[in-house]
């Protein structure tokens, strides 16, 4: 595996706190844009990216990632535009784990030997594909772990006792646990029926457990992180950035500036969670 | 070198994991997987139970008026001056459309699993109409998705989901057409997975959807099957049927797969040509890809978005395809081939004016072709063509492309 996810997570272990993981789609609203946002992630307090890679046709997310990819794709991304995407970023910055997430065909159609060899050279630590379930690991979970590149799951409320060592045999990297069933950017769930999953789940595993879907803000933050290993916070960021647009979709000077404020608020919330946790 | 090698049979697919060849699978969210395989699980003890073929086939005699008719079309045939015309009328059966089929089946097996609530998504508002339908007889709510755009062109099939109980959301992301409807139905799953049975329309989707929906419509090619040889004392030389997602075609074909000398042949939509960006021709025009659960032929760029179709048929402009129907075309079996919106409108006017039946659009497809290979064959040849769907739906649709105004 590459070795940027797993000393990330020892690190955050040693300090104490979860890590703040962020989503943005690749390409919204426009190539430089989006590097200047994700160049502007870590240094506002992000530990782990992920990297959104559009799909036309994205059926597990909401209203607002729909529409991000939808600009993404006008604004002329592809797939390896994103790769180029993280092959700048590394310029700059060689520690912070990168994780692509998206939907199956785009890479499929890439060719999924071509896409790893060129995601592990643009700096790729791992994958989350959506519509790739267990049951599908031959497609490109046991190509990309081969390759070293980890293959992050998600778990959900329906992923039962039983099921659980199904979607963890192949999981590397960290779990991501979807705090409910539906679509991204729905609402937050009870934070203390969160805990119980992640507890149930590290039952299974010695994988970091980080969560995501409904956390909006450095409160929600708070309160998931004191539950978890982790906190993914996607389309409250992606929001930030459509809300920052002028009335063309394009870019203004506020977009990256207005995201890195919103990523040092949620950062604090995750950082006060062990805090909170210690008193 | 690189044809597959011939099966030996074309009707055992799928596998265990879902897939015809290549094709199929189960390309879901996590989310959906533990419902998919109890979905699976409770297709598998159905499909074996007594109780559950008879309940079925007592709904089919009784609800929906099958056996359709196989009739002879006399009139065209003398008029194409060929091969013998057969329809198969499956536009006769309650609600219009071979779709009531697939609802009946889908709604039983709803029940076994306790669902409360059921969803569809629907193009030309066929699929949608059989779902409400069930979903009253069987006393469920139900939500149809429909895209912006269809929900405009087929108001009569809207107004009469509605006067059915059901609740009809028009889709506005992307073009606004099945794809999108389908998307929109997969979100509501993801959402309410506890309660919800996602009653999909047609021989596409995560396994075991393509066989589950494959199997109910096959009633089609078995009565088929029956029907000529009790009329001619033989099977037939050609089969043909309209493609979109690929259901009535499947059904229509699959019991005759393993007939060497029945030769069978899949219409998609040509739109305004295959030489523009204006047609939903996946299998002709397209490549293999990853969409709603399962890999077939798509329509797509070179990033792997999926692009949208067009076709004067609501129900054909799908841009993907029933996984069976890729398997089928790779390994040869059955031919695909495109018609243009003007074909099938000139094939609706024929139909109307030699036979006194109103096609719907999706099968005017299938009849254009038969009116192209007729008269090439010879006098003692047979063709059965599944007409799928009556045209009263299509009618305003008709008259505005034939510059009509109503």
């Amino acid at each position: 595996m590459t070795k940027r996810m797993e000393q990330r997570f020892a690190d955050l272990k040693s300090e104490g706190r979860p890590a703040l993981v962020t989503y943005f789609m690749g390409g919204d609203p426009d190539y430089s844009t989006s590097l200047g946002i994700m160049k502007a992630l870590p240094r506002a307090g992000a530990d782990v990216i992920e990297l959104g890679m559009p799909f036309s046709d994205p059926m597990a997310d909401g209203p607002a990632i729909q529409m991000a990819g939808r600009r993404a794709l006008k604004g002329g991304q592809t797939l390896a535009r994103t790769l180029d995407l993280a092959k700048d970023f590394r310029k700059e910055d060689q520690t912070t784990p990168i994780v692509m997430m998206g939907y199956y065909n785009p890479i499929y159609v890439y060719g999924v030997d071509r896409f790893l060899s060129d995601a592990l050279e643009a700096g790729i630590d791992g994958l989350i594909v959506v519509d790739l379930p267990p049951e599908m690991d031959e497609e490109l979970c046991l190509p990309a772990l081969a390759k070293g590149i980890n293959f992050i799951r998600l778990a959900t409320p329906t992923t039962d006792d039983k099921r659980l060592p199904t979607v963890l045999k192949n999981t590397s990297g960290f779990v991501y646990y979807v705090s409910m069933t539906g679509i991204t950017g729905s609402a937050l769930p009870d934070p203390s029926r969160v805990a119980g999953a992640v507890e149930r789940i590290k039952g299974h595993t010695n994988l970091p457990v980080c969560v995501g879907f409904g956390v909006k803000t450095a409160e929600h933050a708070r309160l998931i992180g004191a539950a978890a290993d982790g906190v993914v916070v996607g389309t409250a960021i992606v929001n930030q950035i459509a809300n920052t647009l002028d009335s063309e979709g394009r870019a203004t000077a506020d977009t990256v500036e207005s995201v890195a404020t919103m990523v040092q608020g949620l950062a604090s919330g995750a950082r006060a969670a062990r805090l909170d946790a210690a008193e | 070198m690189n044809q597959p090698l011939k099966p030996n049979s074309f009707r055992a697919g799928p596998d265990e994991e879902g897939r015809f060849g290549k094709f199929g699978g189960r390309f879901v969210a996590e989310t959906l997987m533990p419902l998919i395989l109890d979905l699976q699980e409770q297709w598998n003890k159905a499909k074996s139970d007594d109780a559950f073929k008879a309940e079925l086939e007592a709904l089919n005699t009784h609800y929906t008026g099958r056996p359709s008719p196989l009739y002879f079309a006399e009139r065209l045939t003398s008029e194409l001056g060929g091969a013998k015309i057969y329809f198969k009328r499956d536009e006769l059966n309650h609600t219009g459309s071979h779709k009531i089929n697939n609802c009946l089946g889908q709604i039983l097996l709803a029940k076994r699993m306790g669902k409360t609530r059921i969803i569809a998504e629907t193009g030309a508002g066929q699929h949608g109409v059989a779902a409400a339908t069930v979903a009253a007889r069987f006393d469920l709510p139900c939500v149809v998705y429909m895209g912006a755009t269809d929900v405009e062109r087929q108001a009569p099939n809207v107004f009469r989901m509605k006067l059915l109980g059901a609740e009809v959301k028009p889709v506005t992301s992307g073009q606004g057409t099945l794809k999108d409807a389908m998307n929109e139905a997969l979100r509501d799953w993801v959402t309410n997975v506890e309660s919800t049975y996602y009653l999909i329309g047609t021989a596409a989707g995560p396994h075991p959807y393509p066989e589950m929906v494959r199997d109910f419509q096959s009633v089609i090619g078995r009565e088929a099957r029956e029907q000529i040889m009790e009329r001619e004392g033989r099977l037939p030389d050609l089969l043909v049927a309209a493609v979109g997602g690929g259901s009535n075609a499947i059904g229509l074909f699959h019991p005759f797969l393993d007939d060497e000398d029945v030769g069978i042949v899949g219409v998609e939509a040509g739109g305004k040509g295959l030489d523009t960006d204006e047609h939903c021709a996946s299998l002709t025009a397209g490549s293999p890809g990853v969409l709603h659960g399962n890999r077939t032929y798509l329509l797509q760029d070179a990033d792997g978005q999926i692009e949208d179709g067009h076709s004067i048929s609501a129900g054909l402009d799908y841009p993907g395809i029933g996984p069976e129907h890729s398997w089928l075309k790779d390994s040869g079996r059955v031919d695909y081939v495109p018609i243009t919106d003007r074909e099938a409108l000139d094939a609706f006017k024929l139909l109307t004016k030699l036979e006194g039946i109103i096609p719907a659009l999706e099968p005017a497809h299938a009849l254009a072709e038969v009116i192209k290979r007729a008269p090439a064959m010879d006098k003692d040849q047979i063709i059965v063509m599944n007409l799928c769907g009556r045209g009263d739906k299509d009618v305003f649709t008709a008259a505005k492309a034939l510059g009509v105004e109503l």
